[in-house]
This record gives structure tokens, sequence and C-alpha cells, in this order.
């Protein structure tokens, strides 16, 4: 079970009020996780990478284990401890705006 | 006793003001979709409890949320604009050229018969019709596939298609605008379209003739008179009683020309409403007064309306989509400004009184006669 902690704006349009758990079969890697989010909540599309290119919005980040994985390629591996569950794939509202 | 619903879209979020006929006393419901920009917020004529808002973030792009129930519920449907075939480029600021790209939803359109169906402008510059009640979006191509598309450019907000009208007794003919590409029409239902530019002059451009780059700010029209159009260009108030085949001015005596927002009077197809602006480099009133300008003879002479509005040390703007009007037997007059105030004038004009004074920047508001 991956566990998938989102910013507020888009826990709100999840309508979710915590983290999300996604089963992801492996490998797990960033793309995945994102597919299979994106497949509960279809609202999400979108938001987080772009409909068509599938490339990470601009001003969204991914974390986990203390790592900037926001550079990382879609088909990378996750941290072991993210494929566990034990640590959270972060999906972060970048500090923009001033 | 007929009501009112204004629907109001601000910097940080929508919110739903209704009274009943009298438009005295106020409920305020929001904020809806906090913290996002909500660009635009409308009802559909036909269903007027079915409500589509565009809800964007430059963190998280562009949402289009539907409510069925007036507002007090919502479900996100879908958002998925993408431009028709290979996007190709338009003029960036410095004259090179620059591909299309997805920015927001700018205005929504519900269709004049049938509540599924919504038209929606977007930045850049194209225009999006669903059928499903908002679940999919398709461009209709030929607007940017004018000929002249590679020549637009955006203006100081970008290259946002920010006005549509739906001819009431035409279906097949609509009318958009552009900032800054200039006025279009379709008489084939979107299929085809043609600059109606003729007669705009704007500083800038020289050729008089020039087909395109006039940086419209608002087209207005009586459902009565469908072929008179009225426009806020970003300098010049301007008349056409053709359908936008040519254009002449009617600023008359404005203290400036100036401005966003146009409307026009729901009973009375010669009264129109601006709100002059000092300049492009001032964006709030002249001298500190905010005063909505009121023409009853379809522009050239007008005169202020001040009763109840700041008439010192009011700096705000009321940006394009901020003024509507209702249907009721006395016409009330409303409009939004980017101090947060919502004013509503329930005597055409003659007097007006805050409905809110501190929400957010406010970017659109309309109105449901219900």
């Amino acid at each position: 079970m991956v566990r998938v902690a989102l910013p507020a704006h888009l826990k709100t349009l999840a309508s979710v009020s915590d983290e999300v758990e996604l089963q992801v079969a492996a490998p797990v890697t960033q793309g995945r996780v994102l597919d299979a989010l994106e497949a509960r909540y279809p609202m999400l599309r979108g938001a987080i990478r772009d409909h068509v290119t599938l490339e990470r919005r601009p001003f969204v980040r991914f974390f986990a284990c203390a790592r900037d994985l926001s550079h990382e390629r879609p088909d990378a591996p996750l941290p072991e401890a993210v494929q566990s569950g034990t640590e959270p794939f972060l999906v972060v509202g970048a500090m923009a705006g001033g | 006793m007929s009501s009112v619903r204004v629907l109001v879209g601000t910097r940080k979020g929508a919110f739903i003001l209704t009274s009943d006929g009298k438009r005295q006393k106020w409920d305020v419901a929001g904020p809806h979709f906090a913290g996002w920009e909500i660009y635009h917020v409308k009802g559909s004529p036909v269903d007027k409890n079915r409500l589509y808002a565009s809800q964007s973030s430059g963190w998280f792009g562009q949402q289009i949320q539907r409510s069925n129930d007036a507002g007090k519920t919502w479900e996100p449907v879908g958002n998925k604009f993408v431009y028709e075939g290979v996007p190709g480029t338009h003029q960036w600021y410095d004259g090179t050229p620059h591909p299309w790209e997805f920015k927001r939803v700018w205005h929504l359109e519900p269709s004049l018969d049938d509540p599924d169906a919504v038209y929606a402008g977007v930045e850049d510059a194209a225009l999006f019709h669903t059928t499903d009640g908002g679940q999919s979006w398709a461009e209709l191509p030929g607007l940017r596939g004018h000929g002249s598309g590679p020549h637009w450019q955006p203006g100081a907000g970008g290259m946002c298609l920010h006005t549509i009208l739906i001819d009431p007794g035409n279906p097949k003919r609509m009318f958009i605008a552009i900032s800054a590409a200039g006025a279009f029409r379709t008489d084939d239902a979107g299929r085809s379209w043609r600059p109606i530019n003729r007669g705009l002059k704007s500083q800038g451009i020289p050729d008089p003739e020039a087909e395109v780059g006039h940086c419209v700010h608002r087209i207005a029209q009586h459902r009565s008179r469908p072929d008179v159009l009225f426009m806020q260009k970003h300098w010049d108030v301007m008349r056409s009683d053709d359908a936008g085949d040519t254009w002449r001015e009617v600023s008359g005596n404005l203290p400036t020309d100036f401005g966003f927002p146009i409307d026009v009077h729901a009973h009375e197809p010669e009264t129109i409403y601006v709100v002059p602006i000092t300049s492009d480099s001032y964006h709030y009133p002249p001298d500190g007064k905010l005063r909505v300008y009121r023409s009853r003879t379809g522009g050239n002479e007008w005169e202020a309306l001040t009763k109840g509005l700041p008439q010192r040390d009011c700096y705000v703007n009321v940006l394009r989509d901020a003024m509507a009007v209702d249907a009721l037997d006395h016409c009330g007059i409303y409009f939004g400004t980017t101090g947060g105030q919502v004013y509503v004038s329930a005597d055409a004009g003659d007097n007006w009184t805050a409905i809110v004074h501190d929400l957010p920047a406010v970017l659109s508001v309309e109105v449901q006669t219900l």
C-alpha cells in the first residue's frame, strides 16, 4: 500500500481529509503512483501533471524520505520506504507567489 | 415576488449573494472553492439551478465545477482543454512567434436552450464547447484557425477570449472578443469566423484598416436587438448597428473612455453603462471618484451616477466581466471592484449600495433573475 499526501487544495478538490492509500503494482514508480491516484480521483487529472504530456506542473513538487524527487524520471522506482507504505509520497504545492 | 442571485467570482473563491426583488437585504454564501481564482460563474438560462464555475490556480491549473442545486453543492467535471490539431503559434509581446499554450478559462457561456451545452473562452485565445454538461470539451478550431491567428498578440492580461455573445434570434450566429486580437463573428455555428473590427482605431496600430490587433475589453448586446453591439475598447466606447460589420465611436462626453465593462439595461436597449477608468497606466477611477456612467441614447451623451458610490479616495478597478444587470421590472445594475465591493442599484443606476464591502478582488459578476 502506497501512502500519498496531498496539499490542502487538492485534498479539498478530491474530497479527502487525510492521506490517500493506493494499491500500486510493482515496480512502484512515480508515474504508476500518479496513474493510480488519478484513476481513483479523476478530478486530480491535470492538477498535478499535464493531461497530455504527463509532465509535472511547474509549481508542483514531489518529496519522499526527505528527498526532492521532483526531477526523477517517472519510471524510476520510488524509495523502498514509500513502496512499503512506511513513508508517504508527498505532493507539494511549491512555495511561490511572493 | 421575484428574487435575484448574484454570482461573484473573486481572486480567492466564489460567492453567491441572494435577495428578494427589493434587493435591500442580502444573504452571502461562500467562499466556494476557497483560495482558488474564480474567473467566472454563470447559470444556465433554461435551468437556473445549473451553474458552471471556472476555478483555476497557478499551482494546480484549471478546474470546471458544476452545480445542479444553485450552488449549494458542486462537482468537478471535465478540465481537459486540448487545442485541436497542431497548436501553432501566435505573436509574443516582442513580436516573435510563441506556441499556443492553454492557461485558464476566462468566460463560460451556457447555451440559451440546453443546460448541458456551454461555450468556454480560454487563454491562450480559443473557444471550446461542451454538450455533456462539462464532462468533455472540444475546441471549435475555426476561430483559432482563422488566417490571422499567427498575428494575434496578448494584451497585458494575457491573450484571453473573454466575451461570448450568442445571438438569441439566430443560434448559428455568435460574437466573441479577444484581447488583443479584436472581435469576431460566426454565422455558421462556429465553423468559420471573420474579424469584425472595421472602424476601430487604436493607438499603436497605424493602419486604420487593420483586420486584427485591437484590444477589445468587452462587448454587450440587448436580446431584443442582437445586431446592435456596444463595445468598451481599451480606449474608446464603440457601437455597431450592423452586427459588427462597422463600428463608430460613442464616447461622447465621458471623462475618459478607457475602461473594462459595458452593459445594457434589461428593458431599454439604448440605455448602456460603463465605468470610466483613468487610463491604461492608472487602473483606477479619475479623481478618486467611483462613477458609473449611463447613456440613455445609446452612447455619446453620458451622465455620471454617483449616489451611494465613494466620491473620494477610491482607487479600485472594475474588471471586464464584473458588471451585470437583472431582469426585474425595475432593472438592477451590479458591479464588483478589485477592492472587494459588490454594488447594486435597484433603480437602473440612480442609487447605489454595497452588498458586501470586503470580498477578495472581484473578477466577475453575473446575475440570475429568479
